[in-house]
């Protein structure tokens, strides 16, 4: 199986942000807003962090 | 007579704790079966979309793991970071003991690719410890829904 960095990116944040989203709220409604902020975070947060070695590499 | 909506909310917050209570599933094995196989813990105290969302997602990131030709660790390496990560594998409960008996993942990262899958194994660990402790707090009373 082969898969770009961007797609590990998103399975990794999609798996994680269900579990989280499920274990950290007690209500249905918020489970689902909590795991799409989770979702959100971990993809945005490692977009940032990558543009962030690009700065200093460069 | 006007009933007060706080003491009512408690009320119903009082009897979502007896109702997982009352499940009949004892805390610590909710823990164990959650830990053994992802979701059963919640299945036992009679969650079963949660179950199968958490199975899903569990057994989907292993799976991802060891297709990416992550590194599945052994314990008694010796080495601190080996230590961890076996520590993180052994989370997954049944998925490692099957990755173990069949031979699945590899014994050290080949390619580079490899690096993430073993990453996706350990964090199917790591989540499958929080979705059992989460299964042993409903079962307690301790998380109300």
């Amino acid at each position: 199986m082969t898969v770009t960095h961007f797609g590990a990116v998103l399975l990794f944040a999609f798996f994680t942000s269900i579990v989280f989203g499920i274990t950290q709220r007690s209500e249905p409604k918020m489970m689902i807003r909590f795991g799409a902020f989770c979702f959100a975070l971990f993809v945005f947060g490692t977009i940032a962090a990558s543009w962030g070695m690009w700065l200093i590499k460069h | 007579m006007s009933t007060n909506p706080q003491a009512a909310q408690q009320m119903s917050k009082a009897d979502k704790a007896l109702l997982n209570q009352k499940s009949g599933v004892s805390p610590a094995v909710a823990l164990f079966a959650g830990w053994l196989v992802p979701g059963a813990g919640h299945l036992l105290i009679r969650k079963p979309i949660r179950a199968l969302l958490l199975f899903v997602s569990i057994v989907a990131m292993f799976s991802i793991g060891i297709a990416l030709e992550g590194k599945v660790y052994t314990p008694n390496t010796g080495d601190l970071l080996d230590i961890l990560g076996f520590a993180g594998d052994l989370g997954s409960g049944v998925l490692y003991i099957l990755a173990r008996v069949f031979d699945l993942g590899h014994s050290s990262v080949q390619i580079a690719i490899a690096d993430y899958g073993t990453k996706f194994i350990v964090v199917a660990g790591l989540l499958n410890i929080v979705s059992a402790v989460d299964a042993h707090s409903l079962a307690s009373g301790r998380k109300l829904s």
